[in-house]
């Protein structure tokens, strides 16, 4: 294994006003185990340190590092160089907002979609009692609220997303599957009605438009599509209670999955 | 220059600085919070393992107590704690994992029945009781007589940090991500606010507040091989350092975890070792028990990391290019336990090291993982030497992990000190007002910005940021790692003399306009330096072995003469910190004695009788039956 590989990054300064969007290439000899990260940042120390892209835990647990590697979207701190050809093209995420090179905003996009979907346990939170014993919970439930709990907001999937692409209020794959954990939650007191509000709507679960890109990429491996699936079925029965007789609407309320026995 | 007002500014978004935040919003102040990221992806994201508090709920963790936490928590700290501080969190840290439950936190439950759990290995069956079905169930973790840790899966950190920033959105916080603190501004007795850089803009910012709270965590990005985010290069320790009031604390005790991955560092939980892990040599030879009979693998983590390195040292290594390691062996734990309680371990082993852990050996060594010292705090959280300057968490030298910090107690230290102090905090704000003063304010933004002028214009004596660092790194690798002698410590005291001295004449190679990632560096580098010169210079001033310090020149723990902390002041312009020292813990609730592992002889000290009781204890107790009669 003795690659030079050659890495070709879109270079975009939108402070400069001389800056203008193009494709740079670097060179660097690849070595075993590399990963993206590393590469990166021998370009960025040895060549040239104004290279604008982001990493954080370095181990795939945070998120800040999705890129468009080589046309998909992906984490650049797992990715191994070895599983790519040795042209290697980057692209910074499309949809989030271009701070400069590969780095771009998905901090404002993900507050402004938590917000949107009043992404919080609605209990009262006054109420807890530091005396008492905790409210108890079945182990099953508590791991099936954990599995939607392990998104890191990395952006992938709104990247992959056709929806997206198309309209800038779509609030994605990543925020269902949010709001679909707390539906799943017994301490969170909203009942359909109140989801239906935040995203019984084009911008929310009957905007997708089931290409499946946002679950091909997520990099954790979240049941994005299943989640879209159960959310949608809960709003569109809930959007017909009073038409449908009650015998028909039983049989359709069967969830089929973890959301089954709660 | 724009100027921003809150009541509260916390440098730092992760669990300890949201956790203030909330504490704060919930009193109806108006808080803001700086994040370098957005705050989801604060290091406290990757903390896999989980968070030590006394529920007692699971059975092997039955007749678990606050006392008996605070007991391992004193001894895991080798004496080196502020017991008072070990006291209040021991008994608040149930308290805060039933109330993070109830903001959402899915904790891992108690299921009734028989199950097969490891130790050492070897599986054995027990039955958790069907009264304490549902409730926080635990994990074993190293240093502990009981399972305490509480955990979701391995990936703790992440869900109490997505509970957490879910309550800053729903008590309104201000995030500002992608902003850096560059320097405190005070008028040398009050801390205002801070200078900060925008991370997208390049613009310098002045956030004012009455009370400003660094919860920024560790600085382990001053050694080259650390399972530390990239971020955690000390931004925190260092605007205050800077100051020359505010001193550290213990910045010389420095935690090693034993099983970074090799050859990427990135840390594998000891949940690993905690369900059942084992550590084998070359010859898949099962070497901890022959070290340490009683707690094997499960020790603490400094008499573990320095286990497995005297084993390499005896040749027993693995070799490998990134040269040698040993071995991690969770294969008997299985694919499913490997594949759900240990998820992010099998992604890591397989994403990044090409291993399959169900089949396959895990190549580990000791890694830097974590600060024991950091901003001096008293057991309020209230900074030395600055009113209204406030630190939790691993940015902050509180005090319950003295010279060595048991696993699981630092992230629940993150929210029980959050919490603590958080409410200190809210009684300050209650009772002080502060003026903001023109001056210091221009004070501090001129300095910031002549240091970023010169490092653009400069033209003679160049150095390079990049240099610098990988300089520093070697030193501290090569000089101030898990064995220190004074040879080696001398030799990196003066390298990092010198470097402090080059740092003085950076520049930058690149001239982008705006946002400049290099900038960010060739800032921090010389406060990275300082950092590393306290460790190092109160390493070398530490003449004995306690706790992550272990001084092969003087391998006693001497309490005769240093049952004390160490604190740093950094006078602008020394290439050295002032070292003075103060009491380990104001008394001793448990005398310091031997800590039932990791072996090593103790000089004994004199402890006056007095220092030997908890003040107040009996007074308390006097009290509450005073006021019961008057009822």
């Amino acid at each position: 294994m003795s690659r030079r590989l050659h890495i070709e990054v879109f270079r975009y300064n939108p402070l400069d006003p001389n800056s203008q969007p193009h494709m740079q290439s670097f060179y660097v000899n690849e070595y075993d185990s590399m990963t993206l990260f590393i590469a990166l940042n021998i370009i960025r120390d040895e060549q040239d340190p104004t290279l604008q892209f982001d990493f954080c835990c370095r181990a795939g647990i945070c998120g800040s590092c999705g890129m468009v590697i080589n046309g998909r979207p992906s984490l650049a701190c797992h990715t191994q160089t070895r599983d790519l050809p040795d042209h290697i093209v980057l692209h910074p995420l499309p949809v989030f907002k271009l701070i400069g090179d590969l780095s771009v905003d998905t901090g404002t996009w993900f507050r402004d979609a938590g917000s949107r979907i009043e992404a919080w346990v609605h209990n009262d939170h006054e109420k807890f009692d530091a005396k008492a014993e905790e409210a108890r919970m079945e182990n099953d439930l508590a791991n099936d609220i954990f599995e939607l709990d392990r998104c890191i907001e990395c952006g992938c999937c709104v990247s992959a997303c056709g929806t997206a692409r198309m309209r800038d209020d779509f609030l994605g794959a990543t925020s269902i599957a949010r709001i679909a954990r707390f539906y799943l939650d017994p301490r969170d007191e909203r009942n359909e009605e109140n989801y239906y509000q935040v995203i019984g709507n084009d911008q929310g679960v009957f905007g997708c438009m089931g290409l499946l890109g946002c679950e091909d990429v997520c990099p954790k491996h979240i049941p994005l599509q299943d989640q879209l699936g159960i959310m949608r079925r809960m709003l569109a029965i809930h959007s017909v209670k009073g038409i449908l007789p009650k015998r028909i609407l039983e049989k359709l309320q069967h969830k089929g999955c973890c959301h089954e026995s709660h | 220059m724009q100027i921003i007002y809150s009541d509260l500014l916390c440098i730092g978004a992760g669990l300890a600085g949201e956790r203030v935040a909330v504490e704060a919003a919930k009193a109806g102040f108006n808080v803001t919070c700086l994040s370098i990221v957005p705050p989801r992806r604060s290091h406290s994201s990757a903390a896999q393992g989980g968070m030590q508090a006394a529920l007692g709920n699971a059975i092997m963790g039955e007749g678990d107590s606050p006392d008996i936490h605070f007991a391992d928590t004193v001894k895991g700290s080798d004496w080196g704690c502020d017991q008072e501080v070990a006291r209040i969190f021991a008994d608040t840290a149930p308290i805060v994992m039933r109330e993070v439950a109830h903001w959402g936190v899915p904790w891992n439950r108690v299921e009734a029945g028989v199950h097969t759990y490891y130790k050492g290995g070897k599986p054995f069956e027990a039955e958790e009781k069907r009264e304490k079905h549902g409730l926080i169930h635990a994990r074993a973790f190293g240093g502990t007589a009981k399972w305490r840790t509480c955990y979701t899966a391995d990936g703790t950190g992440r869900s109490v940090l997505n509970t957490l920033d879910s309550m800053c959105l729903r008590y309104e916080v201000g995030i500002h991500d992608r902003t850096q603190a560059e320097a405190l501004i005070h008028d040398g007795e009050n801390c205002l606010g801070a200078i900060v850089r925008c991370l997208k803009t390049g613009e310098l910012k002045a956030y004012l507040a009455t009370a400003t709270l660094i919860a920024t965590g560790g600085y382990g990005r001053i050694y080259r091989a650390t399972t530390n985010a990239v971020i955690c290069d000390g931004g925190g320790q260092i605007a205050a350092l800077d100051t020359g009031l505010v001193p550290m604390g213990n910045m010389e005790a420095i935690q090693f975890h034993p099983t970074g991955t090799v050859p990427t560092d990135i840390l594998v939980t000891e949940g690993c070792r905690g369900d059942g892990g084992t550590l084998l040599d070359v010859n898949e030879y099962r070497f901890m028990p022959d070290y340490e009979p009683e707690k094997a693998e499960l020790a603490s983590r400094d008499v573990v990391s320095r286990r497995m390195q005297e084993h390499i040292r005896k040749g027993l290594g693995v070799k490998s290019p990134y040269g040698d390691h040993l071995w991690l062996d969770i294969r008997h734990l299985g694919e499913k336990h490997i594949t759900t309680k240990l998820r992010e371990v099998y992604d890591i082993c397989t994403n990044f090291l090409g291993v399959n852990p169900i089949h396959d050996l895990i190549p580990v060594r000791p890694t830097q993982h974590y600060s024991m010292g950091g901003i001096r705090t008293n057991k309020d959280g209230a900074a030395y030497g600055l009113k209204g300057l406030f630190s939790a968490g691993e940015s902050a030298c509180w005090d319950m992990h003295g010279f060595n910090r048991l696993g699981g107690n630092s992230l629940a230290e993150t929210v029980v000190a959050g919490r603590y102090v958080g409410k200190k905090i809210v009684e300050f704000l209650q009772g002080h007002t502060v003026d903001f003063k023109q001056s210091a304010i221009n004070d501090a933004h001129t300095k910031v910005a002549a240091r970023i002028m010169e490092m653009t214009k400069r033209s003679s004596k160049q150095e390079s940021a990049i240099q610098l660092r990988d300089e520093m790194h070697s030193t501290m690798m090569d000089n101030v790692g898990i064995f220190r002698n004074g040879k080696d410590l001398q030799a990196a005291v003066d390298k990092l003399d010198e470097l402090i001295d080059r740092a003085k004449n950076i520049k930058l190679q690149g001239t982008a306009i705006g946002f400049n990632p290099e900038i960010s560096l060739a800032l921090r580098i010389p406060g990275m330096l300082k950092l590393a010169q306290c460790t190092a210079y109160g390493a070398l001033m530490r003449t004995e072995s306690r706790g992550a310090h272990t001084r092969e020149d003087f391998p006693e723990r001497n309490d005769k003469e240093w049952l004390n902390r160490t604190l740093a002041y950094w006078k602008d312009g020394e290439t050295r910190p002032e070292l003075k020292y103060e009491e380990a813990s104001p008394y001793f609730e448990i005398p310091p004695g031997e800590r039932g592992y990791g072996g090593g002889k103790i000089i004994t000290a004199d402890i006056p009788e007095e220092k030997l009781r908890v003040p107040n204890k009996g007074a308390d107790k006097k009290k509450a039956k005073q006021t019961k009669k008057a009822s």
